[in-house]
Protein backbone atom coordinates (compact mmCIF):
# COMPACT_ATOMS: atom_id res chain seq x y z
CA UNK A 1 0.00 0.00 0.00
CA UNK A 2 1.18 3.49 -0.78
CA UNK A 3 -0.16 6.74 0.56
CA UNK A 4 -1.31 9.13 -2.16
CA UNK A 5 -2.03 12.81 -1.69
CA UNK A 6 -3.86 14.77 -4.37
CA UNK A 7 -5.88 17.87 -4.79
CA UNK A 8 -9.22 16.72 -6.24
CA UNK A 9 -11.77 19.36 -7.25
CA UNK A 10 -9.99 21.90 -5.08
CA UNK A 11 -9.87 19.72 -1.95
CA UNK A 12 -6.83 18.00 -0.47
CA UNK A 13 -7.50 14.25 -0.35
CA UNK A 14 -5.43 11.22 0.49
CA UNK A 15 -5.73 7.46 0.56
CA UNK A 16 -3.72 4.29 1.13
CA UNK A 17 -3.98 2.22 -2.01
CA UNK A 18 -2.20 -0.71 -3.68
CA UNK A 19 0.36 0.49 -6.25
CA UNK A 20 -1.63 -0.98 -9.17
CA UNK A 21 -4.70 1.16 -8.35
CA UNK A 22 -5.82 3.15 -11.37
CA UNK A 23 -6.81 6.78 -10.95
CA UNK A 24 -10.35 5.81 -12.00
CA UNK A 25 -10.53 3.27 -9.15
CA UNK A 26 -9.08 5.74 -6.68
CA UNK A 27 -11.68 8.34 -7.63
CA UNK A 28 -14.62 5.96 -7.62
CA UNK A 29 -13.80 3.51 -4.83
CA UNK A 30 -11.61 5.45 -2.41
CA UNK A 31 -13.08 8.94 -2.84
CA UNK A 32 -16.57 7.72 -3.89
CA UNK A 33 -16.60 10.20 -6.78
CA UNK A 34 -18.61 7.97 -9.09
CA UNK A 35 -19.26 10.58 -11.76
CA UNK A 36 -16.12 9.34 -13.53
CA UNK A 37 -17.31 6.28 -15.43
CA UNK A 38 -15.58 3.10 -16.57
CA UNK A 39 -17.02 2.18 -19.95
CA UNK A 40 -14.49 -0.28 -21.35
CA UNK A 41 -11.61 -2.44 -20.30
CA UNK A 42 -9.38 -1.43 -23.17
CA UNK A 43 -8.66 2.28 -22.60
CA UNK A 44 -10.58 3.28 -25.72
CA UNK A 45 -13.96 4.71 -24.68
CA UNK A 46 -13.07 7.92 -22.82
CA UNK A 47 -15.93 7.76 -20.28
CA UNK A 48 -13.27 8.11 -17.57
CA UNK A 49 -11.61 11.32 -18.85
CA UNK A 50 -10.65 13.75 -16.08
CA UNK A 51 -8.24 16.68 -16.00
CA UNK A 52 -4.82 16.15 -14.42
CA UNK A 53 -2.84 19.34 -13.92
CA UNK A 54 -5.13 20.96 -16.47
CA UNK A 55 -4.87 18.31 -19.18
CA UNK A 56 -7.43 15.72 -20.30
CA UNK A 57 -6.29 12.24 -19.28
CA UNK A 58 -7.92 8.81 -19.28
CA UNK A 59 -8.11 8.02 -15.58
CA UNK A 60 -8.34 4.30 -16.36
CA UNK A 61 -4.87 4.45 -17.94
CA UNK A 62 -3.04 6.24 -15.17
CA UNK A 63 -1.81 4.92 -11.83
CA UNK A 64 -3.07 6.83 -8.79
CA UNK A 65 0.33 6.50 -7.07
CA UNK A 66 2.04 8.21 -10.01
CA UNK A 67 -0.03 11.34 -9.38
CA UNK A 68 1.06 12.18 -5.85
CA UNK A 69 0.67 15.95 -5.48
CA UNK A 70 -1.32 16.38 -8.70
CA UNK A 71 -4.34 18.61 -9.26
CA UNK A 72 -7.26 16.54 -10.51
CA UNK A 73 -10.60 17.85 -11.74
CA UNK A 74 -13.51 15.45 -12.22
CA UNK A 75 -17.02 16.03 -13.52
CA UNK A 76 -18.12 16.68 -9.92
CA UNK A 77 -15.80 19.68 -9.74
CA UNK A 78 -17.01 21.50 -12.86
CA UNK A 79 -20.21 23.10 -11.61
CA UNK A 80 -19.66 26.17 -9.48
CA UNK A 81 -23.02 26.93 -7.88
CA UNK A 82 -24.63 26.57 -11.28
CA UNK A 83 -23.89 24.22 -14.16
CA UNK A 84 -20.70 24.78 -16.15
CA UNK A 85 -21.50 26.15 -19.65
CA UNK A 86 -20.48 22.77 -21.13
CA UNK A 87 -22.92 20.93 -18.85
CA UNK A 88 -25.69 23.44 -19.63
CA UNK A 89 -25.02 23.08 -23.37
CA UNK A 90 -25.32 19.27 -23.23
CA UNK A 91 -28.65 19.77 -21.45
CA UNK A 92 -29.90 22.45 -23.87
CA UNK A 93 -28.85 20.55 -27.03
CA UNK A 94 -29.90 17.07 -25.89
CA UNK A 95 -26.25 16.01 -26.16
CA UNK A 96 -26.88 12.69 -24.45
CA UNK A 97 -29.24 9.80 -24.36
CA UNK A 98 -28.33 7.28 -21.65
CA UNK A 99 -25.70 9.62 -20.26
CA UNK A 100 -23.05 7.03 -19.54
CA UNK A 101 -20.37 8.57 -21.77
CA UNK A 102 -21.36 12.13 -20.86
CA UNK A 103 -18.88 12.83 -18.01
CA UNK A 104 -16.00 11.97 -20.36
CA UNK A 105 -17.55 13.90 -23.26
CA UNK A 106 -17.91 16.98 -21.08
CA UNK A 107 -14.39 16.78 -19.64
CA UNK A 108 -12.96 16.33 -23.16
CA UNK A 109 -15.19 19.14 -24.42
CA UNK A 110 -13.96 21.57 -21.76
CA UNK A 111 -10.35 20.58 -22.50
CA UNK A 112 -10.63 21.07 -26.27
CA UNK A 113 -12.36 24.45 -25.97
CA UNK A 114 -9.68 25.67 -23.55
CA UNK A 115 -6.87 24.40 -25.79
CA UNK A 116 -8.27 25.91 -28.99
CA UNK A 117 -8.93 29.24 -27.30
CA UNK A 118 -5.39 29.32 -25.87
CA UNK A 119 -3.93 28.66 -29.33
CA UNK A 120 -6.32 31.09 -31.01
CA UNK A 121 -7.64 28.37 -33.30
CA UNK A 122 -11.19 28.03 -34.57
CA UNK A 123 -12.99 25.02 -33.08
CA UNK A 124 -15.04 23.97 -36.10
CA UNK A 125 -17.51 21.11 -36.02
CA UNK A 126 -14.99 19.02 -37.99
CA UNK A 127 -12.33 19.81 -35.41
CA UNK A 128 -14.72 18.80 -32.60
CA UNK A 129 -15.36 15.48 -34.31
CA UNK A 130 -11.63 14.86 -34.68
CA UNK A 131 -11.01 15.89 -31.07
CA UNK A 132 -13.67 13.40 -29.91
CA UNK A 133 -11.64 10.54 -31.36
CA UNK A 134 -11.12 9.06 -27.90
CA UNK A 135 -14.70 9.44 -26.62
CA UNK A 136 -17.20 6.83 -27.68
CA UNK A 137 -20.99 7.19 -27.46
CA UNK A 138 -23.02 4.07 -28.24
CA UNK A 139 -26.50 5.65 -28.05
CA UNK A 140 -27.12 8.69 -30.11
CA UNK A 141 -24.47 9.25 -32.66
CA UNK A 142 -22.41 12.36 -32.23
CA UNK A 143 -24.47 15.07 -33.89
CA UNK A 144 -25.95 16.64 -30.75
CA UNK A 145 -22.72 16.15 -28.83
CA UNK A 146 -20.89 18.21 -31.46
CA UNK A 147 -23.69 20.82 -31.32
CA UNK A 148 -23.41 20.96 -27.54
CA UNK A 149 -19.66 21.58 -27.61
CA UNK A 150 -20.04 24.23 -30.34
CA UNK A 151 -22.71 25.94 -28.23
CA UNK A 152 -20.59 25.82 -25.07
CA UNK A 153 -17.50 27.05 -26.92
CA UNK A 154 -19.38 30.21 -27.85
CA UNK A 155 -20.23 30.83 -24.18
CA UNK A 156 -16.96 29.87 -22.50
CA UNK B 1 -4.41 -5.84 -12.75
CA UNK B 2 -2.02 -8.14 -10.95
CA UNK B 3 -0.19 -6.55 -8.01
CA UNK B 4 2.92 -4.59 -8.84
CA UNK B 5 5.35 -2.38 -6.98
CA UNK B 6 5.71 1.21 -8.12
CA UNK B 7 8.98 3.15 -8.06
CA UNK B 8 9.56 6.78 -8.96
CA UNK B 9 13.32 7.29 -9.06
CA UNK B 10 14.83 10.75 -9.38
CA UNK B 11 17.92 9.63 -11.31
CA UNK B 12 18.90 7.18 -14.04
CA UNK B 13 21.14 5.37 -11.53
CA UNK B 14 18.23 4.83 -9.15
CA UNK B 15 16.04 3.72 -12.05
CA UNK B 16 18.60 1.11 -13.13
CA UNK B 17 18.88 -0.11 -9.54
CA UNK B 18 15.09 -0.44 -9.29
CA UNK B 19 14.94 -2.28 -12.63
CA UNK B 20 17.59 -4.71 -11.40
CA UNK B 21 15.85 -5.19 -8.06
CA UNK B 22 12.64 -6.82 -9.30
CA UNK B 23 12.07 -10.28 -10.81
CA UNK B 24 10.41 -8.80 -13.83
CA UNK B 25 10.62 -5.02 -13.60
CA UNK B 26 9.54 -2.77 -16.46
CA UNK B 27 10.02 0.89 -17.27
CA UNK B 28 6.82 2.97 -17.09
CA UNK B 29 6.62 6.23 -19.03
CA UNK B 30 3.20 7.42 -20.25
CA UNK B 31 1.72 3.97 -19.68
CA UNK B 32 -0.74 4.29 -22.56
CA UNK B 33 0.19 0.86 -23.86
CA UNK B 34 1.70 -0.80 -20.80
CA UNK B 35 -1.18 -0.11 -18.38
CA UNK B 36 -3.77 -1.20 -20.96
CA UNK B 37 -1.74 -4.39 -21.49
CA UNK B 38 -1.58 -4.98 -17.72
CA UNK B 39 -5.35 -4.52 -17.44
CA UNK B 40 -5.75 -7.29 -20.01
CA UNK B 41 -3.38 -9.49 -17.95
CA UNK B 42 -1.07 -9.64 -20.98
CA UNK B 43 1.73 -8.13 -18.90
CA UNK B 44 2.37 -8.57 -15.18
CA UNK B 45 5.57 -6.78 -14.24
CA UNK B 46 6.69 -7.30 -10.64
CA UNK B 47 7.84 -3.68 -10.51
CA UNK B 48 7.11 -0.53 -12.47
CA UNK B 49 9.91 2.02 -12.67
CA UNK B 50 8.38 5.39 -13.57
CA UNK B 51 11.03 7.48 -15.35
CA UNK B 52 9.01 10.70 -15.61
CA UNK B 53 10.49 12.29 -12.49
CA UNK B 54 14.06 11.95 -13.75
CA UNK B 55 15.51 15.35 -14.49
CA UNK B 56 16.33 16.03 -18.13
CA UNK B 57 14.31 13.16 -19.59
CA UNK B 58 11.55 15.41 -20.88
CA UNK B 59 11.70 18.35 -23.23
CA UNK B 60 12.80 19.43 -26.70
CA UNK B 61 16.03 21.20 -27.64
CA UNK B 62 17.34 22.47 -31.00
CA UNK B 63 21.02 22.77 -31.83
CA UNK B 64 22.12 23.65 -35.34
CA UNK B 65 19.39 21.91 -37.32
CA UNK B 66 19.26 18.98 -34.95
CA UNK B 67 16.34 18.18 -32.64
CA UNK B 68 16.84 16.38 -29.36
CA UNK B 69 13.60 15.07 -27.85
CA UNK B 70 13.67 13.66 -24.32
CA UNK B 71 12.35 10.13 -23.92
CA UNK B 72 9.53 11.18 -21.58
CA UNK B 73 8.30 13.96 -23.89
CA UNK B 74 4.61 13.43 -24.64
CA UNK B 75 3.04 13.23 -28.09
CA UNK B 76 1.09 16.41 -27.31
CA UNK B 77 4.34 18.24 -26.50
CA UNK B 78 5.97 17.12 -29.75
CA UNK B 79 2.83 17.99 -31.74
CA UNK B 80 2.60 21.43 -30.15
CA UNK B 81 6.29 22.35 -30.22
CA UNK B 82 7.22 25.34 -32.36
CA UNK B 83 10.76 23.97 -32.61
CA UNK B 84 9.58 20.63 -33.97
CA UNK B 85 7.18 22.32 -36.40
CA UNK B 86 10.04 24.49 -37.65
CA UNK B 87 12.70 21.79 -37.92
CA UNK B 88 10.54 18.84 -38.96
CA UNK B 89 6.86 19.66 -39.45
CA UNK B 90 6.19 16.07 -40.53
CA UNK B 91 7.19 14.81 -37.09
CA UNK B 92 4.86 17.27 -35.33
CA UNK B 93 2.04 16.26 -37.69
CA UNK B 94 2.70 12.58 -37.02
CA UNK B 95 2.60 13.13 -33.25
CA UNK B 96 -0.72 14.98 -33.57
CA UNK B 97 -2.25 11.88 -35.17
CA UNK B 98 -1.30 9.30 -32.54
CA UNK B 99 -4.25 7.88 -30.59
CA UNK B 100 -6.54 10.59 -29.26
CA UNK B 101 -6.03 13.85 -27.33
CA UNK B 102 -6.07 12.25 -23.86
CA UNK B 103 -3.62 9.55 -24.96
CA UNK B 104 -1.34 12.20 -26.51
CA UNK B 105 -1.24 14.03 -23.17
CA UNK B 106 0.32 10.97 -21.51
CA UNK B 107 2.00 8.78 -24.16
CA UNK B 108 5.71 9.40 -24.74
CA UNK B 109 8.11 9.09 -27.65
CA UNK B 110 10.47 6.90 -25.63
CA UNK B 111 7.67 4.56 -24.63
CA UNK B 112 6.44 4.27 -28.21
CA UNK B 113 9.81 3.31 -29.67
CA UNK B 114 10.79 1.03 -26.77
CA UNK B 115 7.53 -0.87 -27.29
CA UNK B 116 8.08 -0.96 -31.10
CA UNK B 117 4.52 -1.92 -31.93
CA UNK B 118 4.49 -3.00 -35.60
CA UNK B 119 1.71 -0.47 -36.28
CA UNK B 120 3.04 2.44 -34.23
CA UNK B 121 3.78 5.76 -35.94
CA UNK B 122 7.03 6.93 -34.34
CA UNK B 123 9.19 3.98 -35.48
CA UNK B 124 8.51 4.93 -39.12
CA UNK B 125 9.53 8.54 -38.48
CA UNK B 126 12.73 7.71 -36.64
CA UNK B 127 13.78 5.12 -39.19
CA UNK B 128 13.10 7.40 -42.18
CA UNK B 129 14.77 10.38 -40.51
CA UNK B 130 17.84 8.31 -39.68
CA UNK B 131 17.44 9.24 -36.02
CA UNK B 132 19.84 8.34 -33.25
CA UNK B 133 18.45 6.79 -30.08
CA UNK B 134 20.44 7.90 -27.04
CA UNK B 135 20.37 5.59 -24.03
CA UNK B 136 22.05 5.68 -20.64
CA UNK B 137 24.80 3.49 -22.14
CA UNK B 138 25.29 4.39 -25.81
CA UNK B 139 23.92 5.86 -29.02
CA UNK B 140 22.03 3.52 -31.36
CA UNK B 141 21.22 4.30 -35.00
CA UNK B 142 17.53 3.81 -35.82
CA UNK B 143 18.65 1.33 -38.50
CA UNK B 144 20.00 -0.89 -35.71
CA UNK B 145 17.39 -0.12 -33.06
CA UNK B 146 14.15 -1.64 -34.40
CA UNK B 147 14.91 -5.35 -34.55
CA UNK B 148 11.50 -7.02 -34.91
CA UNK B 149 7.95 -7.21 -33.56
CA UNK B 150 7.89 -5.49 -30.17
CA UNK B 151 11.66 -5.97 -30.10
CA UNK B 152 14.50 -3.46 -29.99
CA UNK B 153 18.26 -3.39 -29.54
CA UNK B 154 17.83 -2.23 -25.92
CA UNK B 155 19.65 -4.43 -23.39
CA UNK B 156 18.48 -5.27 -19.88
CA UNK B 157 18.94 -2.24 -17.67
CA UNK B 158 19.19 0.10 -20.64
CA UNK B 159 16.88 3.13 -20.69
CA UNK B 160 16.21 5.50 -23.58
CA UNK B 161 17.20 9.03 -22.59
CA UNK B 162 16.41 10.93 -25.80
CA UNK B 163 16.18 10.72 -29.57
CA UNK B 164 18.15 12.91 -31.89
CA UNK B 165 16.82 13.88 -35.33
CA UNK B 166 18.47 15.99 -38.02
CA UNK B 167 16.08 18.32 -39.81
CA UNK B 168 15.29 16.91 -43.27
CA UNK B 169 15.02 19.05 -46.41
CA UNK B 170 11.67 17.46 -47.19
CA UNK B 171 9.57 14.98 -45.26
CA UNK B 172 6.01 13.83 -44.73
CA UNK B 173 4.05 11.00 -43.18
CA UNK B 174 0.89 9.51 -44.64
CA UNK B 175 -1.14 7.05 -42.59
CA UNK B 176 -4.11 4.92 -43.51
CA UNK B 177 -5.83 4.45 -40.16
CA UNK B 178 -7.22 1.17 -39.01
CA UNK B 179 -10.63 2.69 -38.29
CA UNK B 180 -11.23 1.10 -34.87
CA UNK B 181 -7.83 1.49 -33.23
CA UNK B 182 -6.43 4.41 -35.24
CA UNK B 183 -3.14 2.57 -35.38
CA UNK B 184 -1.62 2.54 -38.85
CA UNK B 185 -3.01 -0.11 -41.14
CA UNK B 186 -0.19 1.20 -43.29
CA UNK B 187 1.88 4.29 -42.64
CA UNK B 188 4.71 5.59 -44.83
CA UNK B 189 7.22 8.22 -43.77
CA UNK B 190 9.32 9.72 -46.58
CA UNK B 191 12.36 11.86 -45.87
CA UNK B 192 14.88 13.61 -48.08
CA UNK B 193 17.86 15.01 -46.23
CA UNK B 194 21.56 14.84 -45.48
CA UNK B 195 21.53 11.03 -45.47
CA UNK B 196 19.69 10.86 -48.81
CA UNK B 197 16.18 9.62 -49.45
CA UNK B 198 14.81 7.24 -46.85
CA UNK B 199 11.36 5.63 -46.86
CA UNK B 200 10.07 3.73 -43.82
CA UNK B 201 6.88 1.68 -43.65
CA UNK B 202 4.91 0.84 -40.51
CA UNK B 203 1.77 -1.25 -39.98
CA UNK B 204 2.62 -3.62 -42.79
CA UNK B 205 5.76 -5.65 -42.13
CA UNK B 206 5.66 -9.07 -40.47
CA UNK B 207 8.84 -8.05 -38.65
CA UNK B 208 7.68 -4.53 -37.85
CA UNK B 209 8.86 -1.25 -39.33
CA UNK B 210 11.13 -1.48 -42.39
CA UNK B 211 12.77 0.61 -45.11
CA UNK B 212 11.77 0.05 -48.73
CA UNK B 213 14.75 0.00 -51.09
CA UNK B 214 12.67 0.21 -54.28
CA UNK B 215 10.81 3.32 -53.16
CA UNK B 216 14.05 4.90 -51.95
CA UNK B 217 15.75 4.31 -55.30
CA UNK B 218 12.82 5.68 -57.30
CA UNK B 219 12.44 8.77 -55.10
CA UNK B 220 16.20 9.39 -55.10
CA UNK B 221 16.05 9.65 -58.89
CA UNK B 222 12.84 11.69 -58.95
CA UNK B 223 11.15 13.11 -55.81
CA UNK B 224 7.59 13.01 -57.12
CA UNK B 225 4.40 11.07 -56.63
CA UNK B 226 4.57 9.69 -60.16
CA UNK B 227 7.99 8.15 -59.46
CA UNK B 228 6.19 5.76 -57.09
CA UNK B 229 4.05 4.33 -59.93
CA UNK B 230 6.83 2.25 -61.43
CA UNK B 231 7.98 0.72 -58.13
CA UNK B 232 7.20 -2.92 -57.49
CA UNK B 233 6.00 -3.34 -53.89
CA UNK B 234 5.77 -7.05 -53.17
CA UNK B 235 3.33 -8.59 -50.68
CA UNK B 236 6.02 -11.00 -49.45
CA UNK B 237 6.79 -10.43 -45.80
CA UNK B 238 3.74 -8.24 -45.23
CA UNK B 239 1.12 -8.95 -42.57
CA UNK B 240 -2.29 -10.43 -43.31
CA UNK B 241 -4.96 -10.18 -40.65
CA UNK B 242 -8.70 -9.61 -40.24
CA UNK B 243 -8.25 -5.94 -41.20
CA UNK B 244 -6.33 -6.35 -44.46
CA UNK B 245 -4.49 -8.90 -46.57
CA UNK B 246 -0.82 -8.62 -47.53
CA UNK B 247 -1.67 -7.66 -51.13
CA UNK B 248 -3.97 -4.87 -49.93
CA UNK B 249 -1.24 -3.59 -47.61
CA UNK B 250 1.28 -3.73 -50.51
CA UNK B 251 -1.00 -1.51 -52.57
CA UNK B 252 -1.54 0.84 -49.64
CA UNK B 253 2.24 1.27 -49.26
CA UNK B 254 2.36 2.77 -52.76
CA UNK B 255 -0.71 4.92 -52.18
CA UNK B 256 0.61 6.24 -48.85
CA UNK B 257 4.09 6.82 -50.31
CA UNK B 258 2.54 8.88 -53.11
CA UNK B 259 0.44 10.89 -50.70
CA UNK B 260 3.43 11.51 -48.46
CA UNK B 261 5.68 12.68 -51.29
CA UNK B 262 2.94 14.96 -52.62
CA UNK B 263 2.44 16.45 -49.15
CA UNK B 264 6.15 16.76 -48.35
CA UNK B 265 7.58 20.17 -47.61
Amino acid sequence: MTKVNMNVNGKAVSGDVPDETLLSQFLRETLRLTGTHIGCDTSQCGACVVHVNGQAVKSCSTLAVSLDGADVMTIEGLANGELHPMQAAFNDNHGLQCGFCTPGMIMSGVDMVARYKAEGKDLTSDAIRAELEGNICRCTGYHNIVKSIEDAAAKM
Amino acid sequence: MYPTKYHKPASIEDAIAALGGGDDAMVLAGGQTLLATMKQHLASPSDLVDIRAIEGLSGIAVRGGSLTIGAATTHAEVAGSGDVREQCAALAALASGIGDPAVRNMGTIGGSIANNDPAADYPAALLALGATIITNKREIAADDFFTGLFTTALDEGEIIVAVNVSAPTKAAYAKFDQPASRFALVGVFVANGASGVRVAVTGAGEDGVFRHAGLEAALSADWSGSAVDGVDVAADGLMSDMHAGADYRANLIKVMAKRAVSASA
